[in-house]
């Protein structure tokens, strides 16, 4: 993070303050991550509440039937949820539902196609009401579509974008300032979930990279998956995003809370 | 002199077919596809890749593939002389070999030494098997659990040339999730690996650089045409949608004549059970804009942004979308896209086997159900050339098994008469 943050929107100002209160209680921000309506509409809200008692900013993603940068646990997620029948506008509504009840800065994880099929314009009006802060665009390059990102500032909310171990120096240039929220760095080549053993040696180099350009927080995320994990990203990222080792243990039906309070303190930067 | 690869005006420098293409892709496959676009400019441009394909296309493949007069389908349809480019006649059976071969030379000259591919009815399987044997790469082939049911021949055939056949589970465990699947390995092994795409969809440069691999079909088209008619442009074409790629492999060379001297063109989608059943596979008549696989197309999906599963007696066009450059085509009028249900296609498969003595690939059955209808309402000195994409062997124990279910139902003691023979 540096000096020469300018928020551009309020969902941008209420992610960067999220940021700073983290870092001024010597942690990386925790950004866990929950699929909507899992594992069931109905048992989502107790979910995303367990997570939201930790959590300094929260990611809900859209569910939706062909996500190409997730693994196969958010790929199932995503079809158990949709088969309980929520979908892009009912995550939408289960996130004014959180908005109701928790202060902590939410940001929605979509796919592009949800947000075309709803219509660019209504899919902002939607989020925008519902209290939504920011929008993770996983497979929206930004220099394919300029209009999501305006439109979303136009809403008040902040756009994240993404960058990869394989992502040149201009790309991360570009990738970088385009970015209004955070910046979001994928540690590995690869979809969503956790691995074997720890595989984040990419990332110190890739957050070299891109503290050279960015305005705004880096996170980093994908197969962080515990608290140790988390401490390793903790000491070079601004933010730390959790989502596979959250479905998996709603799905083992262990204590989301206690989970997500263990990677809370895992961020704990030295 | 060897091969040339034809330059068309489409798309822009940014992948655009109009509004349609682009790349919505994960940030890690960026580099990936700048690469490969990179490579494929060199190569197109250089005498030793192109001489290789050609010596590959002629002596490995059998090409050219002929036009041939389809004389007692012309007579029984009744009006403009009915031409089929046999790419049936092509090593493995369809056109699929066409680009397998340019994409996995293409390769080599990366240095990759693993290709993967996703697959429908097994036929871009069995071309990307073996264009990796031929060349000596390691290849991966994604497919869904129910066409390898649909298509044990084509898995067969893909393990027997030395590759891995993964069955995909997720979804509709069809095409489109093959792919999802092969783009995901393509995410995590993107250093190493080489995606064989095989269609004109996908992420810039796919569809411009497989179209180009394809235009040999149109290209030999003209020059056949003019040896046999004296011109060489046909008053029609007719071939199959699936993703698009042997429908633009035979309209581009013509679709960016100027109108007064274009052909007709029509694509065939598969309307499955009919368009209004909502069980077909049919993007034009029955999508609207989305975006799928790193393109934005024509798409089958909900008004939540949710890909509608597509349904098609045929596994190769069973794909919720339809190429970019198609899209151009059907919104700027250059060609029509026509629907066509599964009975119309088991019937023309049938017309055509008994006039011909040529049995057709389900795919492509679509594009003779419509062939013959179109020509029936052109005059005699007109021609209709269709694109035989592929040929029926895979699909024979699929067609048994449909014609048996058939003659079940109505108690029929022989398999019917195709309707349009009756
Ligand atoms: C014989 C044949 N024709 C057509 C197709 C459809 O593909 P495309 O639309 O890319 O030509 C396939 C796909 O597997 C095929 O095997």
């Amino acid at each position: 993070m540096t000096a020469t943050l300018i928020p551009t929107t309020p969902g941008a100002a209420r992610l960067h303050a999220a940021f700073a209160r983290a870092k001024q209680e010597g942690r990386a921000a925790f950004i866990p991550f929950m699929t909507a309506g899992y594992p069931t509409a109905q048992a989502f809200p107790a979910v995303a509440d367990a997570l939201l008692g930790q959590a300094d900013i929260l990611e809900v993603g859209i569910p939706y039937s062909d996500p190409l940068g997730d693994g196969p646990t958010i790929q199932r997620a995503s079809e158990q949820a949709l088969a309980g029948g929520t979908s892009t506008r009912h995550t939408i509504a289960l996130v004014k539902e959180l908005r109701s009840r928790h202060d902590t800065p939410i940001v929605i994880m979509t796919y592009v196609n949800p947000i075309y099929a709803v219509g660019p314009r209504e899919f902002m009006r939607l989020a925008q009401e519902a209290g939504v802060d920011g929008l993770i665009l996983p497979d929206l390059p930004p220099d394919q579509d300029l209009e999501i990102a305006d439109l979303a500032a136009e809403h008040g909310m902040a756009v994240t974008f993404l960058i990869a171990p394989t992502s040149t120096p201009a790309r991360v240039k570009l990738v970088a300032e385009a970015c209004t929220g955070f910046l979001y760095a994928v540690s590995v080549t690869g979809v969503t979930g956790t691995r074997e053993g720890s595989a984040l040696n990419e990332v110190p180099a890739m957050l070299a990279l891109a503290r050279q350009y960015a305005r705004v927080p880096v996170a980093v995320g994908f197969g962080v998956k515990d608290a140790e994990t988390a401490a390793q990203v903790a000491q070079v990222a601004d933010g730390v995003v959790v989502g596979s080792a959250f479905i998996n243990a709603v799905k083992a039906g262990q204590d989301v809370g206690a989970l997500a309070a263990s990677i809370r303190e895992g961020c704990t930067q030295h | 002199m060897s091969i040339q690869l034809p330059t068309y005006p489409q798309p822009d420098e940014r992948g655009r077919f109009g509004r349609f293409g682009g790349r919505y892709v994960p940030e890690t496959l960026i580099p990936a596809l700048d690469e490969l676009q990179a490579a494929y400019t060199e190569a197109r441009n250089d005498p030793a890749f192109l001489n290789e394909l050609e010596r590959l296309l002629k002596d490995f493949v059998g090409r050219p593939s002929g036009l041939y007069l389809a004389q007692r389908l012309t007579e029984h349809a009744g009006g403009a002389k009915i031409y089929l480019k046999r790419e049936d006649q092509n090593y493995t059976g369809a056109h699929k070999i066409n680009n397998c071969l340019a994409q996995a030379l293409l390769a080599k000259r990366m240095g990759k030494q693993r290709v993967i591919a996703e697959t429908g009815a097994g036929q871009h399987g069995v071309a990307s098997a073996t264009a990796a044997a031929l060349l000596g790469l390691e290849c991966i082939v994604y497919m869904g659990a129910e066409d390898i049911r649909r298509q044990a021949l084509n898995v067969f055939r893909m393990k027997l040339l030395g590759a891995e056949v993964r069955e995909v589970t997720s979804g509709t465990s069809t095409l489109k999730d093959a792919t999802n699947e092969a783009i995901r390995d393509w995410v995590t092994n993107v250093r190493d690996t080489f995606y064989i795409l095989g269609s004109v969809v996908g992420p810039h440069p796919y569809p411009a650089m497989v179209r180009d691999f394809q235009s040999i079909i149109g290209e030999e088209v003209k020059v056949q045409h003019q040896a046999l008619e004296g011109r060489p442009v046909p008053d029609a074409i007719v071939a199959c949608v699936g993703g698009g790629s042997n429908a633009i492999g035979i309209f581009a060379p013509f679709a960016y004549l100027p109108e007064h001297e274009r052909p007709l063109l029509i694509g065939t989608e598969a309307a499955g059970e009919g368009v209004e059943s909502g069980k077909h596979a049919a993007s034009v008549a029955g999508g609207r804009i989305g975006v799928l696989h790193g393109a934005m197309m024509y798409l089958l999906n909900d008004d939540e942004g949710q890909i509608v599963p597509p349904h098609s007696i045929s596994a190769g066009l069973d794909y919720p979308g339809i190429g970019p450059e198609h899209c151009l085509y059907s919104e700027t009028g250059v060609a029509q896209y026509v629907p066509v249900t599964d009975a119309q296609a088991l019937d023309a498969l049938q017309l055509l086997t008994r006039l011909e003595g040529i049995i057709p690939a389900l795919e492509t059955a679509h594009a003779i159900h419509a062939a013959v209808n179109l020509a029936r309402t052109m005059r005699p000195d007109q021609t209709v050339v269709v694109n035989l994409s592929g040929r029926g062997d895979k699909d024979v124990a699929e067609v048994m098994r449909l014609l048996d279910l058939g003659r079940e139902q109505d108690a029929a003691p022989t398999p019917r008469t195709p309707e349009v023979l009756a």
